[in-house]
């Protein structure tokens, strides 16, 4: 892969590495607050959430989006990369601050949740750890700019290549989006955690993630998203239906993931409604994309169906290679993005929000919608990879598609009971229940099969982790070399607007700054917003 | 279908704005008609202190029956307890909720209803309900607040507006906690 095959799976080995690690860490905390499993002491618990969070929301989905970051960049452009020295860096930067951040967690420093919470206080190496991870990061994001400059003015009268352009425009999001997190460790959380202030600001502190917190989500998806367009109708057999569309769809991700945070804080005293349905509008604006890659996606497959023989309305379906693991993955990813879509409806809503905010459904609501139907493509893409990576093919088919229906369908069983006890009014993030109390009991049936779900959700991991392991110290073999999918009618140029980044990027600060202007700015005027911080340990 | 690929996006973009704009129709309808808004007063106070003097002094804290026949109900929240941790209110009345915290970020919710809140140092959070009928909820914490966290209940007793009457009216500052 253009010499940057190790590279790549370096990326992809640390990311299953630490996913296998913290899958049953996840599956453990939903057993132990569950009714099959006495009390345990709280602390460990808040600690393992902590580290399941931060591994999983900040160091996992990253590695896979900049490993796959290089994948797309070598095979699209279709030469090698430079800066692969930069390369290296940002991926000792990336591993070096989370081990400094786990490490930190794991020894009982800094159990404040993935989502910090000041005022409450933790060993301020564990915010370090993070921090140097998304510097890591920020070193990517560079080099994916520079390489689709620097292609711009070699080629400047064709395309960009789709994936290459989806790539850029989701590193650049990245790096405007991680400002807020970022800006929350510097001025708010470490003079405080150094010992330097004793005061901070939590409502702005909250303001500051919630920059963050909706548009990573969109960080995530995109590298999925990618898959859905160059990958998949490949794999189908067929050819990708709008090259333009997929264009239009990464730039409305683009402008539209920033100027929605606010609806993290509906429920939040420091913001007024106004904003509130602003971001909820925007919010709604959101989906466009993503309706419109279903509609792509599904015009693709169907030419696919009707290539290989499918007849009739429906028969284009059967048709399809479902043996394939990246057409059965994207099919099982769509399901779930259907579910957890509907589901986020309800979050997004102004109003109906109240009725589950904080409580199980917003964790069964991610977990099914980030966990499923990202993170299943991850996987996919990890397959497509693989051979061509390592020289040697996929090993184990059987195995693959259990892995991808076991991953679905225990992810189905966690996710919509917890669903369900969340509109019953539990809230999220507790260490245990007392489910001996009559108006909690009701709870305990669904609580259980959720937990067992979890453990489908292990079995599958480690049949992932178990078949990559065989496919790369299996026999070598002539593998053709990636290619991504062309489109039925490949666009020969395109209007400036569909091609560069620049204006979009700077429609997207603006609207950031209009969403986010007067909230930020109204901290100015509080006199007495700031509070005394919370330390569980002496400094 | 496959040589108009054209027409097919441009029926479908038409599908999808009208999805898109049914959704907010449908949200602007609940927000206007049930006159459902999000907690949103932005309410600064000293959370330093609030035990010292004002509204949130101790005495002043539990449900008050206000001139207007409504009542207002007012909750700390802190590591890890309601104060107080058993409210009690009248049914078919309005409720206003005023909650704030003297330490970290907590929240609040009541089972069964739509009064959810956050509650964040330095500002009160106010939430406005009426409850239908007499019964018994939970109030939860519902946000993670250090390792106490999982015991941070309360109970909110809802009762006939005639036998709150009888019971509380007597009463400067109503609680069912004690």
């Amino acid at each position: 892969m253009q010499g940057s095959s190790r590279l790549v799976l370096a990326h992809f080995w640390a990311a299953f590495a630490v996913f296998a690690v913290m899958i049953p860490l996840g599956a453990w905390q939903m057993l132990v607050r569950s009714p099959l499993h006495r009390w345990i002491d709280p602390e460990l618990y808040y600690r393992a959430v902590t580290a399941h969070g931060t591994s999983l929301a900040y160091i996992f989905p990253t590695l896979v989006a900049m490993g796959f970051g290089y994948a797309v960049c070598a095979v699209s452009l279709g030469r090698p990369m430079h800066g692969s020295r930069l390369a290296w860096v940002s991926f000792w930067l990336v591993i070096g601050g989370a081990a400094i951040a786990i490490t930190t967690v794991a020894a009982g420093k800094a159990t404040v949740l993935y989502t910090f919470y000041p005022p409450l206080l933790g060993s301020p190496f564990y915010y370090l750890g993070v921090l140097i991870a998304v510097i890591g990061s920020w070193v990517w994001v560079g080099l994916m700019v520079s390489h689709f400059r620097l292609w711009k003015r070699d080629y400047p009268d064709l395309p960009v290549p789709l994936a290459m352009f989806a790539t850029t425009a989701g590193a650049l999001l990245w790096a405007w989006t991680s400002l807020g997190v970022g800006a929350e460790i510097v001025f708010l959380i470490l003079p405080n955690a150094f010992g330097w202030t004793d005061t901070i600001d939590p409502g702005l502190a909250r303001l500051l993630f919630s920059w963050t917190l909706h548009a990573i989500v969109y960080f995530w998806l995109i590298p999925s998203y990618i898959g859905f367009y160059v990958l998949l109708p490949q794999a189908a057999g067929g050819r990708l239906y709008s090259d333009k569309m997929g264009r239009i769809a990464f730039l409305q991700l683009l402008i539209f993931s920033m100027p929605i945070g606010i609806h993290h804080l509906f429920a939040d005293p420091q913001i007024g409604a106004g904003f509130k349905f602003l971001h909820a509008v925007f919010t709604g604006m959101v989906a466009v994309p993503t309706l419109l890659t279903i509609f792509t996606i599904c015009a693709s497959l169907e030419i696919a169906g009707r290539l290989r023989g499918g007849r009739g309305l429906f028969g284009w379906i059967a048709a399809l290679p479902w043996d394939r693991p990246f057409v059965l993955a994207s099919a099982l990813s769509l399901l779930m993005l259907g579910i957890g879509g509907a589901s986020g409806l309800i979050n997004m809503s102004y109003a109906l929000n109240s009725t589950v905010h904080n409580t199980q459904w917003v964790t069964g609501h991610f977990h099914l919608i980030y966990g499923g139907a990202i993170v299943i493509m991850y996987f996919a893409i990890a397959y497509e990879l693989w051979p061509r990576l390592t020289g040697r093919p996929l090993a184990l088919p059987k195995l693959v598609r259990l892995q991808l229906w076991t991953w679905f369908g225990g992810m189905l069983i966690a996710t919509l009971p917890w669903h369900l006890v969340g509109v019953m009014g539990q809230p999220r993030r507790m260490a245990y229940y007392n489910y001996a109390d009559p108006a909690l009991a009701p709870q305990a049936i669904w609580v259980s099969i959720s937990a067992l779900g979890g453990f489908v959700l292990v079995v599958s991991a480690m049949l992932l982790v178990g078949v990559l392991i065989a496919s790369h110290s299996g026999p070598s073999a002539a593998i053709p070399p990636l290619r991504f999918s062309l489109a039925i009618n490949p666009p020969r140029r395109l209007p400036w607007s569909l091609n560069s980044l620049g204006v979009w990027t700077a429609l997207m600060i603006a609207l950031t700054v209009a969403n986010y202007g007067y909230p930020l700015a109204q901290f100015l005027f509080f006199d007495s917003a700031r509070v005394p911080t919370y330390s569980r340990q002496a400094p | 279908m496959v040589d108009q690929p054209d027409i097919a996006e441009r029926r479908w973009a038409y599908v999808v704005a009208g999805v898109v704009f049914f959704v907010f129709a449908v949200i602007v309808y609940n927000g206007v008609h049930w006159a459902a808004q999000p907690p949103s007063n932005v309410e600064t106070i000293d959370a330093g202190r609030l035990h010292l003097a004002g509204e949130f002094v101790e005495t002043n804290l539990g449900t008050e029956v206000v001139p207007d026949g409504s009542v207002v109900v007012r909750v700390i929240a802190e590591q890890y307890a309601f104060v107080p941790a058993c409210i009690v209110v009248p049914a078919e009345t309005k409720v206003v909720f005023r909650v704030t915290s003297p330490d970290v970020v907590h929240g609040f919710l009541i089972s069964g209803t739509n009064v959810n809140s956050m509650v964040v140092p330095g500002f009160i959070a106010e939430v406005r309900t009426r409850f239908d009928r007499p019964g018994d909820h939970l109030m939860p914490c519902q946000e993670y607040c250090s390792v106490g966290h999982q015991g941070m209940w309360a109970r909110v007793k809802v009762l006939d507006p005639v036998e709150f009457a009888r019971s509380y009216s007597g009463q400067q500052r109503a609680s069912c906690a004690g």
